[in-house]
Parts: structure tokens; sequence; C-alpha cells
């Protein structure tokens, strides 16, 4: 089937799980054709449809970022959720700011953790050299202050978002973060966190 | 400003003025909440609570007691076993939601004192666990007493749980499923709580999320992670299912609390 047949498909669906189903197949074709009409499903009160949406837009990558980015401010609260899920996915730095400032100070303690495993998750090659350690050292305060907080998820997204960053930084930077996490070690109260925050020492020297 | 965000900044002090004080009913409610949310050991506001619990001023339209409802459930998160004695009276209040917060917070605060009162709700067995009349619920809350039953570790209520496999309500047969795994360790009922994910009916995939995620069972890690809900709870349930094992391997990590983590960063 040709990417505009899905996308009519899409627009006119018969039923809510009909409407999961042609999701699925539109963001199966990878087709940037469909970035719009994936985009406009975010705002339909069915998360079947939107986690579908969300996957195939993370899948359809950097094209996706440009058409968010002019976007995200228009949409409803539900729909910049799951926008901020995608560039969380996707890792491009152009999406910096708006995930730095999510993973700390969203509403919702389920966009405050993909934000902060995100921020581990960022394409620093499309970073100019001149500007990259700045930004990454904003990312690290940032998740700094995410171990910090109160939900346990938020938490554990930022061992992870700290994980994935501490691999594309300099050895002394990694040690900055090991005695950070080594130390936090000694006051979280899960067990679970704990147990990411050795597996995260583990990976650092 | 709602009056959940507005309770939720008070102070310790202003909380427990709030729930002393008998002009204002709803300010007592949300204190209730508060210190239950906060888990709050101040003495004061566990005797508070407990003060609570006998209540008559708090009447709702449908005959209930609300303030008692909120002192019962915030009861279970204080861990303070003063409360146990006064929760075990309240299984017998006229008012099914102060027996059922009582039922979760004798669960939460695992004395064994409760068994006997817990098993009592359980009296007439299948036939007798109906719709109460006129009510949106059943006549007790089977749920919270089986679940209670199990976590507290009362086998000697095996026999008079398992006939509740049948009920006519999922959620019970789930119920039943969970306490008879923690009763028993028997694996085939843990399965029956993974077939459960792939069931059509979303809120029933979330209680077999939950109900896994309660008895620990490490084999269910895959299925939770592929199951068709909200990432938000099969974080919850996986996450319990890795403190059930850490607290086996002295928090040492192996393999298997490896891929358990491993799935967990997955849904973020």
């Amino acid at each position: 089937m040709t990417v505009d047949v899905l996308i009519r498909a899409v627009n006119n669906p018969t039923s809510a799980q009909d409407l999961v189903k042609n999701v699925a197949q539109l963001a199966a074709t990878k087709d940037e054709q469909a970035i719009p009409t994936l985009v406009e499903v975010l705002k339909f009160n069915n998360p079947g449809a939107a986690v579908a949406a969300v996957n195939g837009l993370i899948n359809i990558g950097e094209a996706v970022v440009p058409y968010l980015l002019e976007n995200v401010d228009g949409y409803n609260y539900g729909a910049r959720a799951w926008m901020l899920r995608i560039f969380a996915g996707i890792g491009d730095p152009r999406a910096l700011d708006l995930l730095i400032e999510a993973a700390n100070k969203d509403f919702a303690f389920s966009v405050r953790r993909s934000a902060a495993k995100g921020l581990g998750n960022i394409q620093w090659h499309k970073v100019p050299d001149s500007e990259r350690e700045v930004q990454q050292q904003k990312v690290c305060d940032c998740l700094f202050l995410a171990l910090e907080d109160g939900e346990w998820v938020v938490r554990y997204g930022a061992i992870a978002g700290l994980e994935g960053l501490s691999q594309a930084i300099p050895e002394a930077r990694k040690i900055v973060i090991k005695n950070k996490l080594t130390e936090f070690l000694t006051t979280e109260p899960e067990a679970a966190i704990r147990a990411r925050i050795q597996k995260a020492i583990l990976s650092l020297p | 400003m709602s009056d959940w965000q507005m309770a939720e900044a008070w102070t310790l002090e202003e909380a427990i003025a709030n729930i002393q004080q008998t002009e204002d009913t709803g300010k007592r409610y949300y204190a209730a909440w508060w210190f239950g949310k906060f888990r709050v050991q101040d003495e004061r506001a566990v005797n508070a609570l407990l003060a609570a619990l006998k209540d008559e001023t708090d009447r709702s339209p449908d005959g209930g007691y609300p303030l008692r409802r909120n002192a019962a459930k915030a009861l279970g998160k204080l861990g303070n076993l003063a409360a146990v004695q006064p929760l075990i009276e309240s299984l017998e209040s006229p008012d099914y939601y102060v027996r059922e917060s009582a039922a979760q917070s004798l669960e939460m605060l695992g004395d064994r004192q409760a068994i006997p009162a817990l098993q009592a709700l359980l009296a007439g067995g299948v036939a007798a666990a109906v719709k109460a009349e006129g009510k949106p619920h059943l006549v007790q809350p089977y749920e919270a007493v089986i679940e209670a039953l199990g976590t507290i570790g009362a086998t000697a209520a095996i026999a008079e749980i398992e006939p509740f496999l049948d009920h006519e309500f999922a959620k019970i047969r789930y119920a039943a499923l969970r306490a008879l795994y923690q009763l028993t360790q028997e694996a085939h009922y843990a399965e029956q709580l993974m077939e459960a994910l792939n069931g059509n009916q979303l809120q029933l995939r979330r209680s077999a999320l939950l109900d896994l995620g309660a008895i620990g069972y490490v084999p269910a890690g895959q299925a939770i992670a592929k199951a068709y809900a909200e990432n938000s709870l099969k974080l919850i349930s996986l996450k319990g299912i890795l403190e059930s094992h850490l607290q086996r391997t002295a928090e040492t990590l192996d393999a298997d609390g490896l891929q358990l983590l491993e799935l967990m960063d997955s849904l973020l």
C-alpha cells in the first residue's frame, strides 16, 4: 500500500482499535511523508495509537526534529509529553534545552523520567567542538539535580542518563560522575535504584 | 489551586493542627491524607489518626465515614504497629470502604495478629461473595482481604482462598492467584497471572501486572515489558520484581538482576 493510502486510513479509522493498527502500519513505512499525520495522532486521545506513532517517529529520526520543534508549542499538554519522548528517543541536540527543562521541571514524572534518560542519548557528534563541553556540563548538572527528584523513577532515569552521558565525555569528567554516583549510593532509600547505581558504576573507570 | 495542592503545601505543624481542630471536617480529612502521603512518624499524627478511626462527625450521604476511611488508609503507611489492633476492629466497620482500607493497611503492616479477623471476612466462601444490594461493590472487600492474607503469610487460609480461583470476577481470581503463589510458591499460580497479561481488557492486564510485581515473580520480566499497558505501570511492576530478587541475593547484582534493569531501562 502506498503511504497516501495509509495516511488516509489513519485519518478515517472505523474504530479506536482500527486506528492503532493503521498507525502502526503507517509508522512501519518509515516514510518522511508520514510525519505530519503521525504527529497529528499524538493529539487524539488514544494511548495505543500514540505509542505506535511515537515509535514510528523515533524510527524516522532526524527529519522529524525540525517539524516537531516548530509545532511543540501549539499542541495540548498530552501531545507535548509525547513529543518530548520522541526527542528523548532521537537524541538530536536541537532539542537539548527542551529536554533539560523537561527533566527537571515537567509536571509529569513520566515525562521527567524519559527526558532524563534521553539526555544520556544525545548525538554529540552533531554539536560543534567549541560548544560540546559546555553543553555536556549543562546536561550533567541537570541530571545531578534529577538525582534528587522525589519520584523514584525519575532518579532511575537520571542514572541511566548519566551512564549514557559518561560514555561521551573525557576521563576526568567520568570520574566526577562516578564519585557522585558512589556518594548517592549511600543515601538512596530504594533498593532497585541502588542496583541501577551499581550497574552504572560498573561501566565507569 | 485544588484542595489537594493546597494541603500538600502544609507543614507538619499545620497538618497536626488541622487534624486536631473539629470545626472544619474537610481540613481533618486532608490532614489524614497528608500524614499517609508524607509517611509522618510523629506520635501526634499517629494518635490523631487512631482517634479519627472512631470519628462520628464526618458522614457522607451514603452513610459512610470519610474521615475514618482516610485514617484507615494512612495508618498502613506509617509503619506503626500501634495501629494494628484498631485496624483489626475497623474490619467490622459498617462502612465497606473503611473495611477495605483497613485490610490494605493491615497488609502493609504485616502483623499476623490480623489473620483471624481477615479470614472471618471470607466466611460463606464464594457463594456469599456477591454484590451488596444497591451498592457498586461486593458485600466484603474480597480482593483486599485475600491479598492481605497472602502478603502476611496466612498459610492456614489456603483452603479458604482456593475456591476464589473460580469467582466470577477476574480481579478476585487474580487476588487468589497472587495470594496462593505467596503462600505456596507454586509456579502454576504465577504462570496464570502471566497469561492474564495477554487478556483483552486493559484494567485486568493492569491488575495482573501489579500482582506479578507484588509477588516478585522473576520469570515474568520479559512478558511484563512486552505487555500492552502503560510503561509507568510496567516499571512499577518490574521494580517490585527486582526488589524481591535483590532481597534474595542480599543486593548482589547477578544476571537476573541485570536483565531486569535492562528491561526497565527500555521502558523509560
